[in-house]
């Protein structure tokens, strides 16, 4: 508990000195106690920082002839066997999508990419944005099915890795945004009707685990159904993670709604604007405005989420993670396979993360 | 609607606001959208639980909650409570409800304290500790939680054989069996003492409520500590020494293929509760350094200028005001440590999703089992947000 910055101490003493010196002492060696945990902490950063290169890179595998993992079971324990990686990279992130097409969902999963870095310009975030979404999403859909333009068809059920990771999160966030929206003007809309409608589906989806409702989506949607109509795996899930997404960036918005001054809403009766116009011209644009930095944290635990599809067995990026260790050779190699996967995870949240703290410091004009 | 009535005492009547059905009017319009908003909720509805009803007709299920009372005939590995797979369905959802509560309730004591520990590091003036600590909190937020209880487990199944098990300390055992730890068995005598003891708590908090109110009515501190140590410590000796009840530890050992004695944390339960405490630790680090933050410097220099020693000024200036800022968002971590436990199906931990799941593969009673799953946490979820709220609405700021 005593180790809370106050004013850095050494900032208020005369300058003098080797400057590198004079930083260690400030924010390494300050006091006594402060010494110790330096000490105490660097011991231990060193011997896992020694024992975690010897494991990952000096007694590592990083190759082996065909799928033979010999090798790797030789330095077991002593040594990571990175083989696995190269050895399954292809099942890892595409799953068992159609070999020779991979470059197909390589090529969506750029589109995404490309359309993420667009959508984050402050520049780009105009109208044409939205016709951009619509036709990059369809040019996925292309990519993915096939079935014109000369590409072969592949059914829903080969698709598998990054790129479904990246489906489910990107069209759960394009259908539950305009959802979360009208949840949100309705749970303050003045009708008590569609205000309880509101409140009562926010509070229900937000009340249970998401694990729950993937079953629900899995095991319940096709009772729901008449009878011999049947909707795919991956749309049911889609679906559920739609509505769980709704709810979540409901809330959000409504934050945002509540901090936008009840003189707007004002100026905007006074101009005799209708109540879409108004909300659509005036209020919407300041609210979400407000709520941005929430927004992309709720993007970032949505995109982390999407991962729970594994309960339900579909194949994202974690599904296909687990599946490609199956292989009775390269059971024993799960935990290189998990640190790929968290890898392609950390730079996907990471990146937004960074995003979002820079949208802060833009908006707060710090 | 707006035909007057003539009052009896002939009086003008009170001018009546005018509704009119005239298009376009607010009322019609509001009217309009409700009945339009509802109608749809209503046709979905109505239609999602004809096909409903039609497909459980044609599945020959039937629908209710008299399933509950048949044989589960399901087993459960890790329970507090006993069980048996010839126990009720009721019974198997008890006992999952109980291994819910059993990760939720601890996993949010020790992701507390971690999480304090690792927000209040990263304002640490060492430099070394505060870039540990911000590495720990963006690593740990931008992994999937799924993902690094996968890892956990696969950690927890590679650690060496219950004969070879790791002894970090005397009496504790890691192996892929678990972890084993001592234990103190209770029986009787100790359920004496123990209710003792929550006795003496409660009575050293009503004496502390007591001499704060003393305290605020003359300024002079009385210290409360000497009854806590005679309610808390003293009392529950004593009665312990009068009921001459041994407090003997068993100690695990390894007998054969298996530990023998203490307490054993079986690796699913284990896994998922490093999982769960090191994640949402991360989560609770940002909010203590931000409600710490929130406390304007003046407060620091203001205490330091008085010479207040320093876990005084954190204990009585500083955490308090900063409480104000963290206790809402913690109370949504809470929530989403007690929803993320569900994650347990993945491992095999049975809790309560995991174990209305099964029973809804075996029974085909879907709707029942996730009416089951909604109750369990919108009830745990209530009861969170309701002591969070009674807590919160205790320290808030009371403004005059």
């Amino acid at each position: 508990m005593a180790a809370i910055t106050d004013e850095p101490r050494a900032a208020r003493r005369p300058q003098a000195g080797n400057p590198a010196i004079r930083w260690v002492r400030a924010n390494l060696f300050s006091s006594i106690p402060n010494g110790i945990i330096t000490v105490v902490l660097g011991a231990v950063l060193v011997k896992a920082l020694v024992s975690f290169v010897q494991w990952g890179i000096a007694n590592a595998v990083w190759l082996v002839p065909g799928n033979d993992s010999s090798a790797c079971r030789a330095v077991r324990g002593v040594g990571a066997c990175w083989a696995v990686i190269p050895e399954k990279y292809r099942f890892i992130l595409f799953g068992t999508y159609p070999f020779d097409e991979q470059w197909r969902p390589a090529l969506a999963v750029l589109l995404f990419i490309a359309l993420y870095y667009i959508s984050t310009r402050r520049s780009w975030w105009r109208r044409e944005l939205i016709y951009l979404w619509i036709a990059a999403l369809a040019a996925i859909s292309v990519l993915m099915w096939g079935g014109v333009f000369g590409l072969s068809f592949v059914s829903q059920d080969r698709w598998g890795g990054l790129p479904v990771t990246l489906i489910l999160a990107t069209f759960g966030l394009a259908f539950g945004f305009p959802l979360g929206i009208l949840v949100a003007l309705g749970r303050r809309s003045k009708l008590p009707a569609i205000r309880s409608l509101s409140v009562l589906y926010v509070e229900l989806i937000r009340g249970v685990p998401l694990v729950s409702l993937l079953f629900m989506a899995s095991v319940m949607f096709p009772l729901f159904m008449p009878g011999g109509f049947n909707i795919d795996k991956l749309l049911r899930a889609q679906i559920a993670i739609i509505l769980f997404a709704g709810a979540y960036l409901a809330e959000v918005i409504r934050g945002g709604l509540q901090a936008v001054p009840r003189g707007q809403y004002e100026a905007g009766d006074a101009l005799g604007l209708s109540y879409w116009r108004k909300h659509r011209l005036i209020i919407l644009p300041q609210a979400i405005r407000h709520v941005i930095p929430p927004l992309v944290n709720t993007f970032i635990a949505f995109f982390k989420d999407t991962s729970l599809v594994l309960i339900i067995g579909i194949f994202d990026l974690l599904t296909t993670a687990k599946t490609a260790i199956i292989d009775p050779g390269w059971q024993q190699f799960s935990v290189e396979v998990y640190i790929f996967v968290a890898m392609i995870y950390f730079a996907f949240c990471f990146a937004m993360s960074r995003y979002s703290r820079s949208l802060e410091a833009q908006t707060t004009g710090r | 609607m707006t035909t007057d009535s003539p009052t009896t005492d002939g009086s003008r009547p009170a001018p009546r606001r005018r509704f009119s059905f005239a298009l376009g009017s607010r009322e019609l319009k509001g009217l309009f959208w409700q009945v339009l908003v509802v109608g749809i909720a209503v046709a979905i509805i109505a239609f999602l639980w004809s096909n409903t009803v039609t497909n459980l007709s044609a599945r020959r299920i039937t629908t209710g909650f008299a399933f509950l009372g048949r044989e589960a005939g399901m087993p459960i590995a890790d329970s507090l409570l006993s069980y048996s797979p010839q126990n009720t369905y009721l019974w198997a959802f008890v006992v999952g409800v109980t291994n819910t509560l059993r990760v939720a309730v601890i996993g949010i004591v020790l992701a507390t304290i971690l999480g304090t520990i690792v927000g209040i590091s990263r304002l640490s003036a060492n430099w070394l500790l505060s870039r540990i600590a911000a590495v720990y909190v963006e690593v740990l937020r931008d992994i999937p939680l799924l993902l690094q209880l996968l890892f956990w487990y696969v950690l927890m199944q590679a650690l060496p054989a219950a004969r070879a098990a790791w002894r970090p300390i005397e009496g504790v055992f890691l192996s892929n069996r678990g972890l084993i730890l001592p234990s103190i068995p209770v029986g009787e005598g100790q359920l004496w003492v123990l209710g003792t003891a929550a006795v003496g708590c409660v009575a050293f908090y009503l004496v502390r409520r007591y001499l704060i109110a003393q305290q605020m009515r003359d300024g002079r501190p009385r210290p409360a500590w000497p009854y806590g140590v005679g309610f808390i410590v003293l009392l529950p000796g004593l009665v312990s020494w009068a009921l001459g009840v041994s407090w003997s530890v068993a100690w695990p050992e390894l007998r054969g293929f298996n530990f023998v004695g203490g307490m054993t944390l079986a690796p699913e339960y284990f896994a998922l509760l490093i999982a769960l405490v090191t994640y949402t630790s991360a989560f609770i680090a940002e909010i203590v350094r931000s409600g710490i933050q929130a406390v304007p410097r003046g407060q620091w220099d203001a205490a330091n200028a008085l010479g207040l020693k320093r876990s005084f000024m954190l204990r009585q200036i500083i955490l308090p005001q900063a409480l104000r800022v963290i206790v809402p968002p913690m109370t949504s971590q809470y929530l989403n440590l007690t929803k993320n436990s569900s994650l347990a199906v993945a491992i095999g931990y049975q809790d309560v999703v995991s174990i209305a799941n099964t029973t809804l593969n075996q029974t085909g009673q879907a709707i029942e089992a996730i009416a089951l799953i909604m109750a369990v946490f919108l009830t745990i979820s209530l009861g969170i947000s309701f002591f969070m709220n009674w807590y919160n609405a205790r320290i808030a700021l009371v403004e005059r």
